[in-house]
């Protein structure tokens, strides 16, 4: 570090800095007043927003002994001009579940990046890990031996299971119908080798959200969803109900209204929630939290198969199992066992690069839950209210 | 690109360790391949795996899906894991002459 470092103009990135928020140009700037890495990092980026092109070639198979994944390989095009970008990589951290750290072991994972890396981190990826940005092939043994001496450890990448992740559950909100970090903390645990050593036909990420808010999105970012629920009735304090209303809340309009099950009642002096039509949507105990809260029977849903747009399209995950308590370890092992049954056979007959919800898609859902011993169900259908192809004996009665 | 050398061996190599010339490798280069990747002495398990890594390649032209040849070989993932410390895809492919496999997204 003792070499004098290049300047670099940079007349289109110093835009970025105007304005009111934060800017990662300013965050890039600070790391490159002393590390050569972030240094190259910024000339690199002017340059690419000056040619409009990217200048990082795709992928790169880098890693430490014995796993498998972890660590994405990246390198510049460019690596005699920007020699300290030559090698980028970055390195994924498991993060604790709901993303709680001290002070301090955020002031070790940053001198451990500092010593080996770019000093640039994200915290945290998509995929809920801490995100290393950028080091050196020969720095990876290194820094892994430091995360490992302070208790951290690598998290998935490729073609495995990815790192668990979870909201914040019991440890922050009211509404975890079961406990979402102690559940990502076993599933984490039980499959260090899957999320080690990739031999599936593609990612398989594991998201818990404590409730239907589905904080961490687990519904259009998890292969496989476990999001919270309750199956008895929403509890409804009338007191507070009347107080919302006192001060301003039009039940009516903001609620009522706006129910995608339409069931609820108000007469301006009592709601009624005809609880066999809610949809689980959360909507009407977000805008009176005081009021209402989820039953008292909690547990979860399981959905299965969301992913991003790359190679097919989007997918939003579906119910394969519509409730399940989730409040001891044998509950937790059959979560483990339903997963199991799920990876066979698409570890056996999945394409390389398909996801499981392409999967199921392709093999169609009634071969699918044959082949994991699941019984077809009604919440299995997609949107089992306006499906021409289900008839309701209320319905039918009411001819 | 860079050069990498070991004992007479000599050859071109990309920023990952991959044989650039594919078409280059021998047991020896093998030999001295693996000794990028933590494997000293190839023992007739290693051989097995990098044998059937490269009739597979002859074949398709891709590096085949680890299910696979775990299947063909007979070993586990974590034997391996075992024989190549690095992984099937960095170790054993490299190790093998295979062009590099295709990155993670």
């Amino acid at each position: 570090m003792s070499e004098q470092m290049k300047k670099y103009e940079t007349p289109l990135l110093d835009e970025l800095e105007k304005g009111q928020w934060p800017s990662f140009v300013k965050e890039i700037k600070a790391a490159a007043e002393w590390n050569p890495m972030a240094n190259d990092l910024l000339g690199l980026l002017e340059r690419s927003y000056r040619e409009k092109i990217g200048h990082w070639k795709h992928g790169g198979i880098v890693g430490v002994m014995g796993y498998g994944g972890g660590v994405i390989g990246r390198y510049t095009d460019l690596p005699e001009e920007f020699p300290h970008v030559s090698h980028f990589h970055t390195m994924r951290i498991n993060q604790p579940a709901g993303w709680f750290y001290t002070a301090e072991a955020l002031r070790t994972l940053a001198d451990i990046w500092d010593r080996h890396g770019s000093g640039l981190t994200n915290f945290h990826g998509s995929t809920g890990d801490i995100i290393f940005l950028g080091t050196r092939t020969e720095e990876l043994e290194p820094t892994f031996e430091e995360l490992t001496q302070a208790g951290f450890d690598l998290g998935g990448s490729g073609s495995d299971i990815r790192t668990p992740s979870c909201c914040c559950g019991m440890a922050r909100c009211e509404w975890a119908c079961y406990d979402t970090m102690k559940l990502t903390y076993f599933l984490t645990q039980h499959y260090q080798d899957e999320i080690h050593r990739p031999a599936f036909p593609y990612k398989f990420k594991i998201k818990c959200s404590g409730c239907p808010n589905d904080c961490v999105a687990s519904v259009a970012r998890a292969d496989f969803s476990i999001i919270g629920t309750w199956r008895d009735e929403i509890q409804i304090d009338q007191e507070m109900v009347r107080e919302y209303a006192k001060n301003g809340v039009d039940i009516n309009k903001e609620i009522v209204a706006l129910c995608p099950g339409k069931c609820i009642e108000w007469d301006g002096n009592t709601l009624k929630i005809d609880n066999s039509s809610c949809r689980h949507c959360m909507h009407c105990i977000n805008v009176m939290p005081k009021a209402l809260a989820p039953g008292k029977d909690r547990g979860a849903a399981i959905l299965l198969g969301s992913k991003a747009p790359i190679v097919e399209g989007a997918i939003l995950s579906s119910v394969i199992v519509p409730f399940v308590k989730l409040d001891d370890e044998d509950s937790y092992n059959d979560i483990v066992e339903l997963i199991d049954a799920i990876l066979e056979p698409w570890i056996e007959e999945g394409k390389n690069r398909e996801r499981i919800g392409e999967f199921v898609q392709r093999v169609g859902l009634g071969n699918f839950l044959e082949a994991i011993g699941l019984d077809p169900q009604p919440e299995m259908i997609k949107h089992p209210r306006t499906n021409p192809y289900v008839f309701y004996e209320n319905y039918l009665e009411e001819e | 690109m860079p050069i990498f050398e070991w004992n007479e061996i000599k050859i071109e190599v990309d920023e990952d360790g991959f044989m650039a010339n594919p078409e280059e490798w021998n047991e020896r280069v093998a030999l001295a391949l693996a000794s990028t990747e933590g494997v000293t002495e190839l023992t007739p398990d290693h051989w097995k795996v990098i044998n059937y890594l490269r009739d597979y390649y002859k074949q398709y032209g891709i590096a085949p899906m680890i299910r696979k040849l775990c299947k063909e070989t007979g070993f586990t993932l974590k034997q391996i894991y075992d024989l190549f410390p690095s992984g099937p895809a960095k170790g054993a492919c490299k190790v093998a002459g295979l062009a590099k496999p295709t990155g993670c997204v």
